[in-house]
C-alpha cells in the first residue's frame, strides 16, 4: 500500500498466553534480518487476513527497543469488539506468515524529562514496557503506576516489578486501592512529565486532575486505544472516486473505504494522528465524531471527518475521496 | 570504480569547479519557466544512476575540499555545532543513517563493520579507521552528531518532534544560505520560519509542518530549495557576513559567468527510530553561470525565472543588487524559443 507506512514480512514465531485476556505475540522477519530499530512508546498496524476481509489493528511493541530479533505485541481479547482481538487469539499461531507496518510513535518520550512518571491501565501497560526498557538502558529516571482489575489480570506486573522494583506501584481495583493521583501529581519534581494509557475515563480523569493541578499541557502525554465504536450502517458516496459505498455495522469508514479498492492515507486508526482527514463535500444528517485530531470548530463546522474512528447517522453523505 | 575527488577551495582563490559530468548531474531546481513556493515535497526515493538521486545520501567529487572547509569553519568557530542534552541519541540515530548510507552507496570509500554494540568505520576518503561502542560517547572523540556530520557533505538540522511541532535542538551547519544555528537552536518550525516572506499568508508552512510530523520511519521524503551565491562559497552564514555580503556588489557584465552562482539544496527529511525525531539535511551544489549555461535548456529557463522573480522573493534571496546584470547576460542565451518539461538537460 502506496499511502499507509512501509510494510515488512513477518513470520509469527511465539504465541504466549499471558492470562486469561490477554496473549502475546512474537513476529521476526520473514528474511532472518534484524527489524527495524524502533522508540518506546511505538505501535505497528498489523494485518489481518480473516478471510475475504482484511483488518488493520494497531499494537503497541513492548519488547525492549534495543533489540529488535523480534517485536512484540499484547493483544487483549475483546469478546464483544469488531473482531480483530478474537482473530488474533483464535487463528493466529506460530509459524503463520503475517504483514506488519513499519513502526509509528505517536506516544513518544519526551527526552528533556528530569522525570517520568508513568500511568497505565490495564492493556495499557504495553507502550510502558518498552518505555521503561529504554528509559532503564540509558539510565532514566521513571516511575510506574499500573492499575489492574485482580493480581491475575496485572499483565506483566511481576515482570516489572522484577526488573524495575520500587519504581513500580501496583493498584488492584478488587482490593479497592486506587492511585493517590492529587498527592502524586503534587509531589513530583519540576521537569516531571506525565504519561498516562489505559481506558479512555483514566486518560480523562488524569488529564484533569493534571490541569487542575497545574501541569503545563506539554507535560502530559497520552495515548488512547480507541478501536473504532460500532454502529449503524450507512451510505456514503465518494465523490472523486465515483464509488457509492455501504459501512457495515462492525465496520470502520476507513475499513469500507479501503475494501472499495480506495487507497487512502492513515498511521493510527485511532483518531489521533490526522493523516486520513478528509473533507466532507454534502451531507444530511449526523456526525459522530469519535476522534481526537480534529477541532472542535471543525465537528461543527461538519466539513472535515475522520474516517478511521467517526461515524455518521443520516440519510446522505458525500465524501471527497 | 571510485570518485575522483577534487583538489579545490570555497574561499580566498575559489577554485571550486564541476566536472563536465558533474555539471550535467547539477539539480537544476526549475521544472518551468517561472518559480513560486510550493510544498513541492516527494518521497526521497533512489533516482537515475548518475543523478544526485543515485544514493539517498550523495557524496560527489568535492567530498573532501568540503570537509576541509568544514572544519575550517568549526575551528573558528564552534558554534556553528550544537546539540542540546536531550539530543544525544539523534545523534546516535544520525550516525547509523549516515554510515549506512554511505556505505551502501559507495563500498569502494567507506566500510561499516558491526558486532553488536562494537563498531568499525573506515572512511578512506579521510583516512579515518575507528572502532567504537554505539551508543557510548565516550568511544568516539567527538559527540556522535559531531563525529559523523564532520564526514558527511550538507548540513544538518535534528528536530525533536513534541507537542505537534518540531524544535530545531541539535545541527551541524556551515554550509549555509544566510541563517544561523546559534540563532534557531531551541526555535520551533514557525519560528525558524518567520523571517520568510508570503509563504506564510499562503498557509505553506502549517501543511508543510503536518507533512513532516507525519514523516515515517522508511519513508523519507525530500524537496529542492535555492538561492544565488556570489563566489563558490559554501559558508555565506550571517556570523560572516561581512565577508561574503559585500561580493554582490562586485559582479559586473564582464564577470558574472565567472561570479554568480546558483545554490540548489537537497533537503531530505528522515524519521529517526530510537529518538522518533526528525533528521533534515541540506545537501547544497553550487554551480556558475559559465558551467550552468553549458546545458541551453537551463540557460532559457533560468533566464526566465530571474527576470520573473516576485521582487519580494528576489529581495529575500538577496538578489536584488546584481539581478540586472544577470538578467541582461541571462538573455542573451535565451532564443525564445520554448524549453522541455522536467528538470533536466536536454
Amino acid at each position: 500500500m502506496s499511502t499507509g507506512t512501509t510494510k515488512l514480512d513477518v513470520v509469527v514465531s511465539d504465541v504466549v498466553p499471558v492470562n486469561e485476556l490477554v496473549t502475546r505475540f512474537h513476529f521476526r522477519r520473514r528474511d532472518g534480518e534484524l527489524l527495524p530499530t524502533f522508540s518506546g512508546g511505538a505501535h505497528v498496524v498489523v494485518e489481518m487476513r480473516d478471510g475475504e476481509r482484511t483488518r488493520l489493528n494497531p499494537y503497541s511493541l513492548m519488547g525492549s527497543p534495543l533489540d529488535t530479533r523480534e517485536y512484540t505485541i499484547s493483544v487483549r481479547r475483546d469478546d464483544v469488539g469488531r473482531g480483530g482481538s478474537l482473530f488474533m487469539h483464535n487463528q493466529v499461531r506460530p509459524g503463520l506468515e503475517m504483514v506488519v507496518s513499519y513502526p509509528v510513535n505517536l506516544f513518544s518520550l519526551d527526552l528533556r524529562a528530569k522525570k517520568h512518571l508513568m500511568l497505565a491501565g490495564g492493556i495499557g501497560i504495553t507502550p510502558f514496557m518498552a518505555q521503561t526498557a529504554q528509559l532503564a538502558g540509558e539510565g532514566g529516571n521513571f516511575e510506574l503506576h499500573y492499575t489492574c482489575r485482580t493480581a491475575s489480570l496485572g499483565t506483566y506486573a511481576d515482570v516489572l516489578s522484577e526488573r524495575y522494583g520500587r519504581r513500580v506501584r501496583l493498584y488492584h481495583d478488587d482490593r479497592e486501592e486506587r492511585i493517590e493521583l492529587d498527592r502524586l501529581l503534587s509531589s513530583q519534581p519540576l521537569g516531571t512529565h506525565l504519561y498516562v494509557c489505559g481506558p479512555a475515563g483514566m486518560i480523562n480523569w488524569v488529564r484533569d486532575r493534571a490541569a487542575a493541578l497545574g501541569w503545563p499541557p506539554e507535560t502530559v502525554h497520552f495515548e488512547h486505544f480507541a478501536a473504532p465504536q460500532p454502529g449503524l450502517p450507512f451510505d456514503v458516496t465518494l465523490a472523486v472516486s465515483g464509488k457509492i459505498i455501504r459501512v457495515g455495522e462492525q465496520q470502520s469508514l476507513l475499513e469500507a473505504i479501503e475494501a472499495a479498492g480506495v487507497d487512502p492515507p492513515y498511521l493510527c486508526r485511532g483518531g489521533v494522528c490526522g493523516q486520513c482527514e478528509t473533507n466532507v463535500i454534502s451531507c444530511d444528517g449526523k456526525f459522530i465524531h469519535n476522534d481526537h485530531w480534529l477541532s472542535e470548530e471543525d465537528h461543527r463546522s461538519g466539513r472535515k471527518i475522520m474516517p478511521c474512528v467517526s461515524r455518521f447517522e443520516g440519510k446522505s453523505l458525500v465524501l471527497e475521496r | 570504480m571510485g570518485i575522483t575527488f577534487r583538489k579545490e577551495t570555497f574561499r580566498d582563490d575559489f577554485t571550486f569547479r564541476n566536472s563536465p559530468e558533474h555539471i550535467r548531474r547539477f539539480p537544476f531546481p526549475f521544472h518551468e519557466d517561472s518559480y513560486m513556493y510550493a510544498v513541492n515535497i516527494e518521497p526521497h526515493v533512489v533516482g537515475p544512476k548518475g543523478s544526485v538521486l543515485e544514493n539517498l545520501i550523495d557524496v560527489d567529487e568535492h567530498y573532501v575540499a568540503e570537509m576541509q572547509d568544514r572544519a575550517m569553519v568549526l575551528a573558528e568557530d564552534p558554534l556553528r555545532c550544537q546539540s542540546l542534552p536531550h539530543m544525544t541519541l539523534a545523534g546516535w540515530d544520525l550516525l547509523e543513517l549516515l554510515m549506512e548510507q554511505q556505505a551502501l552507496g559507495y563500498p569502494e570509500h567507506f566500510t561499516l563493520t558491526r558486532d553488536g554494540d562494537r563498531w568499525r568505520w573506515i572512511n578512506r576518503p579521510l583516512g579515518i579507521d575507528d572502532t567504537f561502542t554505539f551508543g557510548d560517547t565516550s568511544t568516539l572523540p567527538y559527540g556522535p552528531m559531531e563525529y559523523i556530520t564532520r564526514q558527511s557533505q550538507g548540513d544538518f538540522c535534528i528536530l525533536d518532534q513534541r507537542d505537534g511541532n518540531l524544535w530545531m535542538d541539535a545541527g551541524m551547519v556551515t554550509t549555509q544560505a544566510d541563517w544561523s544555528l546559534d540563532f534557531d537552536i531551541g526555535m520551533n518550525f514557525f519560528e525558524w520560519h518567520a523571517p520568510v516572506p508570503l509563504a506564510h499568508e499562503k498557509g505553506i508552512f502549517v501543511r508543510a509542518l503536518k507533512f513532516l510530523t507525519n514523516i515515517q520511519q522508511g519513508k523519507p521524503a525530500r524537496r529542492l530549495n535555492w538561492t544565488m551565491t556570489i563566489n563558490p562559497r559554501l559558508d555565506t552564514s550571517p556570523e560572516n557576513y561581512h565577508k561574503w555580503g559585500p561580493d554582490r556588489t562586485t559582479v559586473t557584465p564582464e564577470n558574472v559567468g565567472d561570479k554568480v552562482h546558483l545554490r540548489v539544496e537537497l533537503q531530505s527529511f528522515w524519521r529517526l527510530p530510537r529518538s522518533n525525531g526528525i533528521v533534515f539535511p541540506i545537501r547544497c551544489y553550487l554551480i556558475k553561470m559559465d558551467e550552468l549555461v553549458t546545458q541551453p535548456k537551463w540557460a532559457r529557463r533560468l533566464h526566465r525565472v530571474i527576470r520573473d522573480l516576485p521582487e519580494e522573493l528576489a529581495n529575500y534571496k538577496g538578489l536584488t543588487r546584481y539581478r540586472p546584470t544577470l538578467v541582461e547576460w541571462l538573455s542573451k542565451l535565451d532564443d525564445g524559443s520554448p524549453t522541455s518539461a522536467g528538470f533536466g538537460p536536454d
